[in-house]
């Protein structure tokens, strides 16, 4: 194999200076020393999930196994330090992301979250709510606003609460290069919308949203922000307050952090307004046969038996990422996002998606092969113990957009060396020579 | 998967009728069609059977698709297959195909009924790209299914 020379110059970006720090964070993680096809594994992945370190392991386990007892009920001594871990863990999660912890709501995943948003309004737009308020009454003439690259996640939540309230969806185009319109967006966000939601990172193309921008102008109307920060969150600093969003969703899962866990951030005054979405114990103070009385936020929205160990395993998450420090995990990204970027450029017959090398991106790229499926690209990477994702990535309509009904996307994290990005560089140019008998 | 195993995955004939494709597009003249979607991957395929009027075989089997290698090398493979071919003899090698292609590589495949397209036999052993292989298939059986159906088959 010759190799593929980045454009990005290891002196611009200190490699070697990095590589004796990741070496020492890739030991706390297990899954990354596994042979795959026979050759170690090279985990590209981690945008769709992350893998998981020791230390957020031990902490879930150390709960499990000591700590099980009934949050919010119950007046024995575990259930009282189950309590504790829990809201602490609540506490550490809001300090990340720079809330209070009445302003985080527990949520299984992303997608929950932003469900958990669009039934609020939907249940303050039907029947006489006593406790919903215009603010989230919704109908006839009001317009939701997305965008056209949203993952389905924060779309087809959207979709249907348009379609049980009579609002009307529209969404902000992307060219056919996948950068957002912005010079649409005065015609599209007008005094109609109510609700703006839209990816504060994009999945597919590793592009950020102007979200200062956005949150501007949906401010000057008066409508709702919802930013769906999982690609975000889990990579470089996020302050929900400084950005200025209404609601923010992230999942754990994408984070060190386990699965069946995710957070909604909601502006406090919001949340207080908003209806519950699911109901049942655990979410109310006073009952009787006719009606309840609920809770304020955050526990209003976490109905039923709660995600304890994964909170806490989250908050051990989050523990993690402090210590190893956001900024330079952002950094590190960044320049690995550039290495493939200036990598795939370079490949002949390969087709880069998103922000061109030099351009902001997050640690992430997405790519067509000229003629070769991106279902047979995954399978020739695997065959090296490469591991990315191939389809639509959860967003078919970005894809339609770009010509594309499937891609190939390797995305890093903060254990990843740059080695391995020119691995998969490598491996990539030798796609087409296999499938198509094209000259490397 | 060692790169040997890649080889046999991707057989030369296999990457051969994915760049060279027999039968791709459909026919103006043909009888009966079947379009079938992958739903893990959304790739989708159209097959078209032409029955000989004078014998009541299927004269040609044509198709239009968007697809990875294993699924168009399928396709085109199988319209090298169907030539003047009953429909209940297509249809018997079709269940002949599929049991291949769920064994996971435990059922040596009859050259005899599937001639060239025992080249896809590696694919059994990826139970996650069986799919792929298998979609062409499905596709021809529904056809003969409807060409069997003794009410109208669906118009071209
Ligand atoms: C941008 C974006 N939004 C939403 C989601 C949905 O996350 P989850 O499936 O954890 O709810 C994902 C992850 O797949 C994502 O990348």
């Amino acid at each position: 194999m010759t190799s593929v020379t980045p454009t990005v110059q290891p002196e611009v970006h200190p490699v070697g200076a990095h590589r004796a720090e990741v070496d020492r964070i890739r030991d706390d993680f297990p899954g990354l020393h596994q042979q795959v096809a026979g050759h170690p594994l090279v985990y590209l992945d981690s945008a769709a999930t992350a893998l998981k370190p020791r230390q957020v392991l031990d902490a879930e386990r150390r709960f499990a196994e000591l700590r099980t007892a009934a949050v919010h009920r119950g007046a024995h001594t575990l259930a009282a330090t189950a309590t504790e871990e829990f809201e602490g863990a609540r506490a550490t999660v809001a300090a990340f992301i720079g809330a209070a912890p009445d302003e985080v709501v527990w949520t299984s995943n992303a997608t929950e979250a932003i469900n958990l948003v669009a039934y609020g309004f939907s249940n303050a737009s039907t029947g006489d709510r006593l406790d919903g308020t215009d603010a989230f009454r919704l109908g006839p003439g009001d317009e939701i606003v997305v965008t056209e690259l949203e993952h389905h996640a924060n779309l087809i939540p959207w979709q249907e609460l348009a379609r049980r309230t009579g609002a009307a969806l529209r969404h902000l185009p992307v060219t056919e290069d996948g950068e957002l319109r912005m010079d649409l967006a005065p015609d599209v966000i007008g005094s109609r919308t109510r609700i703006l939601a839209f990816s504060h990172i994009s999945n597919v193309l590793g592009s950020v949203a102007p979200v200062a921008e956005l949150v501007r102008q949906a401010r000057a109307v008066g409508a709702v922000t919802v930013l769906d920060a999982c690609q975000s969150v889990p990579h470089r600093p996020v302050d929900v307050h400084a950005l200025g969003v209404d609601f923010a969703v992230f999942s754990g899962h994408k984070m060190l952090g386990p699965t069946g866990i995710g957070v909604l951030y909601g502006r406090r005054e919001l949340l207080r307004e908003l209806p519950p979405f699911l109901t049942g114990g655990s979410m109310i103070s006073t009952v009787t046969m006719e009606r309840a009385e609920y809770l304020p936020p955050p526990h209003r929205f976490e109905a039923g038996t709660q995600k304890v160990s994964q909170a806490i395993a989250l908050a051990a998450a989050v523990d993690y990422l402090r210590e190893v420090g956001m900024d330079r995990i952002g950094q590190w990204q960044g320049m690995l996002g550039q290495r493939l970027a200036a990598g795939l450029v370079g490949i002949r017959g390969v087709r880069l998606l998103g922000p061109a090398p030099g351009t902001e991106r997050a640690g992430l790229a997405s790519f067509e092969v000229d003629g070769v499926h991106a279902h047979d690209v995954g399978q020739f990477l695997d065959d090296r113990g490469i591991a990315v994702r191939v389809g639509h990535h959860c967003a078919q309509p970005l894809h339609r957009r770009l010509g594309l009904t499937a891609s190939t996307r390797a995305s890093t994290y903060l254990y990843t060396t740059a080695e391995e990005v020119d691995l998969v560089l490598e491996s990539v140019a030798d796609v087409r020579p296999f499938f198509l008998g094209t000259p490397r | 998967m060692t790169a040997a195993e890649l080889g046999a995955l991707y057989q030369q004939l296999i990457l051969d009728h994915a760049r060279e494709r027999h039968g791709e597009g459909l026919q103006p003249t043909g009888s009966v069609q079947s379009r079938q979607v992958n739903p893990l991957c959304g790739d989708e395929v159209t097959v078209q059977l032409t029955v000989d009027p004078a014998t009541g075989n299927i004269a040609s089997l044509h198709w239009e698709g968007r697809g990875c290698a294993i699924s168009t090398a399928s396709a085109s493979l199988l319209a090298d297959l169907v030539h003047e071919l009953p429909a209940d003899e297509l249809t018997t090698r079709i269940g002949h195909f599929r049991d291949v292609m769920r064994s996971r590589g435990t059922l040596e495949p009859d050259e005899d009924l599937l001639a060239d397209a025992v080249a896809l036999q590696g694919v059994a052993r990826y139970v996650a790209r069986v799919k792929c292989a298998m979609l062409p298939w499905v596709a021809c059986e529904d056809a003969l299914r409807m060409l069997a159906a003794p009410s109208a088959p669906e118009p071209v």
